[in-house]
């Protein structure tokens, strides 16, 4: 009896067993980002309880649950952001490519693991010198380096030709998608290998939303996609894997299709269904 | 009812009345200033020495280049230490500590100035033995860091928390994000704020007359005493002479002057087309 608690198909609920680690059925990807036992506190707040999950590399993993259920807690202590939050707090393991992140020097950490926000926030610079922001600081000076590099980047993010012929006006001239999608090239110049967007479409309309979803697929190519979002659509269009949290917990990750059509807990199912949140 | 649309036509009065007075004090002095002094000004007033007393005319070079040093020295000495001092009070410190700081600034600015001129006169004039432009700009400094560092805290504090998560999502240090996003993106108004704070203890006497001193001969260097126009208007304004009491109007319309000039700088930089590209 005491054997049978310990397997992994019977601590389904919501992780109370510190050793689970969430693992989707039949992944084929290796993992980039495991993250095992993770609780998160913002000083005597308990906000995430004994996170597990392997996200798995070059794939886009959705994170859905309602609001204040930690997901973007999760999103955030992946790149350490949580850290300008004073008295904030995280123990457990998340390692990246089996290197703990708590342990590696921040700014290369970030570097690694870029991340887009919920709201569009480029800096009051010309659109050529967001992108080439973090270029920047990395230490990349040469100018026709920069402008190859600042090209392939607005690119990827699908601005490019929008753009072209503006690159040194200011980046508030742009509207809410563009600028957005500027934050995304600003993001994927420094060539991160993980990406991490914090509800990235929750601010604009449903053609920029469609751009930035569309765009995310070529993403995958070169980076792993961790996205948070409100819109459960939103997470059966773009993502092979989703995870599932509530009051701070991880209730389920699979895949995708696994998620939305055959879920295993109860409390997945009543959210995907609409009884809650 | 009768009495209540009586009050507030009361009120109202009132208030209207009170922003009338506000007002009309500041272009009754602007107006006297400017008719007192307009008459006064001339070209030689801007090129050359005060005369020697009983003869008329000359005027006021080494007071314009005097104040003109001395705010030099304030700019060099007293805007950086303010303006980094309130970089660390937005960016940097815990809790009780930036407390302590803002609350002594606070302090300090409220210092009336003539104990600011004590305290350069025993800290300068008293170990050099001379009164010089170098001790009147260190009174000065003093009087502009606590007014340099508020400013430019509110400013920084006004920029975005997003701002700065982008920059260090990217992988700049602190430092590195704070330079190059946090203070651009606040240098308008930090700008203005000094470029206030400048002007505002460019027109202090007390400060000076026991550090600056004054000087009737221009001043060469920054050790030795400097006529400067606040201690001129005061010192001939008192003065028994006609001639004189003439001289002290037009320095005290071109001091005015030089603040109006600042004060509409500042405001070009801060309204949004004075710099759009930030």
């Amino acid at each position: 009896m005491a054997a049978m608690a310990n397997f992994p198909g019977m601590a389904g609920k919501g992780g109370e067993n510190p050793a689970v680690t969430h693992h989707a059925a039949g992944t084929s990807a290796p993992t980039k980002l495991h993250v095992s036992g993770l609780n998160f506190y913002y000083g005597a707040g308990h906000v995430l309880h004994d996170v597990g999950l392997e996200i798995p590399a070059n794939r886009v993993t959705a994170l859905i649950g309602p609001s204040g259920c930690g997901k973007s807690t999760f999103l955030r202590t992946l790149n350490r952001m949580y850290e300008t939050v004073r008295d904030a707090r995280a123990e457990g393991s998340v390692l990246l490519d089996g290197e703990n992140v708590f342990e590696m020097d921040v700014v290369r950490l970030r570097r690694r693991v870029g991340m887009v926000f919920q709201r569009s926030n480029p800096f009051p610079k010309s659109i050529f010198d967001n992108v080439a922001y973090g270029l920047r600081v990395n230490g990349w000076m040469r100018k026709a380096e920069l402008g190859d590099a600042v090209e392939r980047s607005l690119r990827r993010a699908a601005l490019w030709d929008e753009v072209k012929d503006q690159l040194h006006k200011s980046a508030y001239a742009l509207s809410g998608g563009q600028q957005q999608r500027l934050c995304i090239a600003r993001a994927l110049a420094v060539e991160p290998e993980v990406l991490l967007l914090d509800e990235p479409c929750s601010a604009l309309d449903p053609i920029a939303t469609a751009k930035i979803e569309e765009l995310l697929f070529g993403l995958k190519e070169n980076c792993t996609l961790v996205i948070v979002t409100h819109n459960m659509q939103q997470a059966a269009r773009v993502a092979e894997y989703t995870g599932f949290f509530l009051l701070g917990r991880l209730i389920e990750f699979n895949k995708t299709e696994i998620i939305f059509k055959r879920p295993r807990q109860k409390e997945t199912e009543d959210y995907i269904t609409g009884r809650f949140g | 009812m009768i009495w209540r649309k009586f009050v507030n036509a009361f009120m109202l009065s009132l208030t209207g009345l009170c922003t009338l007075v506000t007002v009309s004090v500041l272009f009754f002095v602007l107006g006297y200033l400017v008719f007192h002094g307009w008459r006064s000004l001339n070209w030689e007033f801007f090129t050359q020495l005060p005369k020697p007393v009983g003869e008329t005319g000359g005027g006021m070079a080494n007071a314009i280049v005097g104040t003109g040093k001395l705010l030099l020295l304030t700019i060099v000495i007293g805007v950086p230490i303010g303006f980094i001092g309130g970089v660390y009070l937005s960016e940097f410190g815990g809790k009780v500590f930036p407390f302590v700081i803002r609350y002594m600034t606070d302090l300090l600015n409220g210092v009336p100035s003539i104990v600011v001129g004590i305290f350069a006169f025993a800290l300068v004039v008293m170990r050099t033995k001379q009164f010089s432009t170098l001790a009147g700009g260190i009174a000065l400094s003093v009087m502009v860091i606590p007014i340099t560092v508020r400013s430019t805290e509110q400013f920084l504090r006004a920029v975005p928390q997003s701002l700065r998560e982008g920059a260090l999502a990217l992988g700049a240090s602190k430092w590195k994000s704070i330079v190059t996003v946090v203070i651009p993106a606040g240098m308008r108004g930090i700008l203005t704020g000094t470029i206030l704070g400048v002007a505002r203890v460019a027109g202090e006497t007390a400060p000076l007359l026991f550090t600056a001193f004054s000087n009737r001969y221009w001043s060469p260097g920054f050790n030795q005493p400097t006529a400067s126009l606040p201690v001129m208007v005061y010192t001939y304004a008192i003065s028994p002479y006609e001639d004189w009491h003439r001289q002290a109007w037009a320095a005290g319309l071109v001091l005015l002057s030089m603040m109006l000039v600042a004060n509409i700088a500042a405001r070009l930089i801060l309204s949004p087309k004075g710099a759009q590209n930030a």
